[in-house]
């Protein structure tokens, strides 16, 4: 049994102008230890998803799923306050903006050790005992010291730490991190993201990582789940993902790499994701696609086998050529 | 610290001077004097008129008179008033813990009801809830104080007969003031129903007076709430599972203090003056109430002096709730 479990997942938004489906009949597993990326564009429902999971939605979000089960339980069924019991402990989120998700009223230590006390119920002096921990844990010198810091004295790199911290103070089976070196200075981005991983590993940890970043996919994910305008539109382990994408999408996204740039010039992909008022009829692809077809157009993509990665197109790539395809060469799309 | 405390204090001279400067002229621009307010209409033989204007020195150039006045306050002397004689310090220290019982009960009323108000109607946004508080809210801000307090007489006093009209308590008690404070004295009196009868005569002025800074309080807390819950610490908040309680009763409600508690020191200033109204309307007898006969009889000494010490208090006030942001916001606190 894995230790997450969603299928057909779809969060849909009230906005003036009507509904947005944000998530679109996305499905995933994690299991116990896994690190599982989430890549895509801006605006493609991965953040989404994962806070439908942990229940963070606002109250303007409907959330429907045919399995939304973490650790054999479902969540769609639990009360707000069972749930309340699970978020924070067994699973915990990291973000995107560490200097702005840490409350500025509060010291590095009341924060930390909150949910100790509320779900463990911990004392004052256990609290601070394993907040030292956690903070020598994460690598942040002087730890006794920094408890009675606040966020304001910190640095963008050490709040990331002490949010990992907090993700990690319950010792929590799935761990969510949301872009978290999105926000960091580069030479940061590595430090963090290293961190994690190596203390995911020593606690055998599930773990989804939120990104946009190939580069930090590459280095750190096992499998690889690429979101489009809110639908899951392939999963491969990491290494086949990278050396044959199958959707055109996937495919896309690679040659849009610096380092596999081949001409001057980088490569892009032309066009914006489709937003509430253009969202294309068939295949929401359709129209960035240079391999689309007046079928991408009319009729809404087949799943394909764990063969062909799961690619949610019509025409899934092997080896860079579209199977089945009128015109395997393609066309130029224009930017 | 104690140098920010020190700096402020310094400041308030040039405000105090503006301050007497302004009550200064003020008055003066009042049609009569204090002599002629005292003659009355059967009026005064010419000699005796500039007597008595000499003897008060009203008979000076104004410029000259104001310096003097700024001379005698700065060895801590606010004068005698004209009309009773008495020292006005005195006299102030006499009058104002009414006023100051009225307006603690007025804003701890404001501010109990007002901050709850304000985050029920931010976490219900948009429902009948918030609709309700928010108009509740504007028909109080826009409540003039007079005709609040009639009506509220009219309702409760005449009609149903449940809160006395005026005074501070009922004229069958009489004790020795202690504290100059009501509701200790009666307490400490231990007369049977003076402290029952000491309540009932604060209800209806605090309700007045607290309306204003209840509505203010309510509207700020409402949208500054708003706009913290929707700020990414309060999500880190929910991501730990706390309980709504305490992801809006303590990580929101925290920061959303820091503007509110600044409007609460802004409605001090604006309480006096809703303290001058409200006094005026219960008969109670405080510092509002002085400042109003003050200025019929034209009682230079004690309008000048009034307004001085009760702006000292505000000012006072400003600076303690301006160390309190300090308290609430650790990013001033190391600032400093």
């Amino acid at each position: 049994m894995p230790l997450l479990e969603i299928s057909e997942l779809s969060v849909d938004f009230k906005t003036g102008s009507g509904q947005f489906r944000a998530v679109d009949g996305v499905s995933l597993t994690v299991d116990r230890g896994e690190i599982l990326a989430i890549v895509g564009e801006s605006g493609s429902g991965k953040s989404v998803a994962m806070l439908a999971v942990m229940g963070l939605l606002p109250w303007t979000a409907t959330v429907t799923a045919k399995t939304l089960a973490f650790d054999g339980r479902d969540l769609l069924t639990l009360s707000p306050r069972e749930r309340r019991k699970l978020v924070g402990k067994d699973m915990a989120m990291i973000f995107q903006e560490p200097m702005s998700s840490l409350n500025p009223c509060f010291t590095v230590g009341y924060q930390i050790g909150e949910s100790l006390k509320v779900h463990l119920g911990l004392t004052k002096s256990e609290r601070r005992q394993r907040s030292i921990e956690l903070l020598n844990a994460v690598g942040i010198p002087d730890p006794e010291r920094r408890l009675s810091a606040f966020p304001h004295q910190l640095s963008g790199g050490m709040s990331q730490r002490v949010m990992i911290a907090m993700a990690l103070a319950c010792r929590p089976k799935l761990i969510i991190a949301d872009e978290p070196t999105t926000a960091l200075d580069v030479t940061i981005q590595a430090q963090i993201l290293e961190l994690l991983v190596s203390l995911q590993r020593e606690t055998d940890t599930g773990l989804v990582l939120i990104t946009h970043d190939m580069g930090v996919v590459a280095e750190t994910a096992e499998r690889v789940s690429v979101h489009y305008a809110g639908q899951k539109i392939e999963e491969q382990p990491v290494g086949p993902l990278f050396s044959d994408p199958h959707h055109p999408y996937t495919a896309a996204l690679l040659a849009a790499l610096p380092e596999r740039a081949k001409g001057k010039h980088l490569p892009s992909i032309p066009g914006v994701v489709p937003g509430q008022f253009d969202r294309p009829p068939a295949c929401l692809f359709e129209p960035r696609c240079r391999f689309a077809t007046d079928r991408c157009r009319t009729k809404v993509p087949p799943r394909q086998g764990a063969i062909a990665g799961f690619a949610l197109c019509h025409y899934p790539l092997t080896h860079g050529r579209p199977i089945g395809h009128p015109n395997p060469e393609g066309r130029e799309v224009a930017a | 610290m104690i140098s920010f405390i020190i700096r402020r204090v310094l400041l308030v001279i040039p405000t105090f001077v503006a301050i007497a400067f302004l009550t200064f002229v003020a008055i003066r621009l009042v049609p009569g004097d204090p002599v002629e307010a005292r003659t009355g209409e059967r009026g005064i033989s010419p000699e005796r008129l500039a007597y008595f204007r000499h003897e008060l020195g009203l008979d000076q150039p104004v410029w000259k008179q104001f310096l003097d006045y700024l001379w005698q306050i700065a060895h801590g002397d606010f004068g005698t008033s004209i009309s009773t004689q008495t020292p006005i310090l005195t006299e102030f220290t006499t009058l104002f813990p009414a006023t100051l019982e009225l307006a603690t009960c007025a804003m701890l009323f404001a501010t109990i009801l007002g901050i709850p108000a304000g985050v029920i109607a931010a976490t219900r946004r948009g429902t009948f809830v918030d609709y309700t508080l928010m108009g509740a809210a504007l028909t109080g801000f826009s409540m003039p104080i007079f005709w609040w307090g009639l009506l509220l007489i009219l309702f409760f006093s005449v009609d149903l007969g449940l809160t006395p009209v005026s005074g501070r308590i009922d004229l069958l008690y009489y004790f020795e003031p202690v504290t100059g404070f009501m509701l200790i004295d009666s307490w400490l009196s231990g007369e049977e129903g003076a402290f029952a009868s000491a309540v009932s005569h604060l209800i209806l002025p605090t309700i007045v007076l607290g309306t204003i800074p209840l509505a203010t309080i309510a509207r700020m807390t409402r949208s500054a709430m708003l706009e913290i819950l929707g700020e990414d610490y309060v999500r880190t908040a929910r991501a730990k599972g706390l309980s709504p309680f305490r992801v809006v009763g303590i990580h929101a409600l925290r920061n959303a203090l820091i503007p509110v508690v600044t409007v609460i020191g802004l409605q001090v200033g604006a309480l006096m003056a809703g303290a001058v109204l409200t006094e005026y309307i219960f008969s109670w007898p405080g510092i509002g109430s002085w400042l109003i006969e003050s200025i019929q009889r034209r009682d230079y000494p004690v309008l000048q002096g009034g307004i001085l010490l009760v702006s000292g208090i505000v000012i006072l006030i400003n600076i303690f709730v301006d160390l309190l942001y300090g308290v609430l916001n650790p990013r001033i606190r190391h600032a400093r």
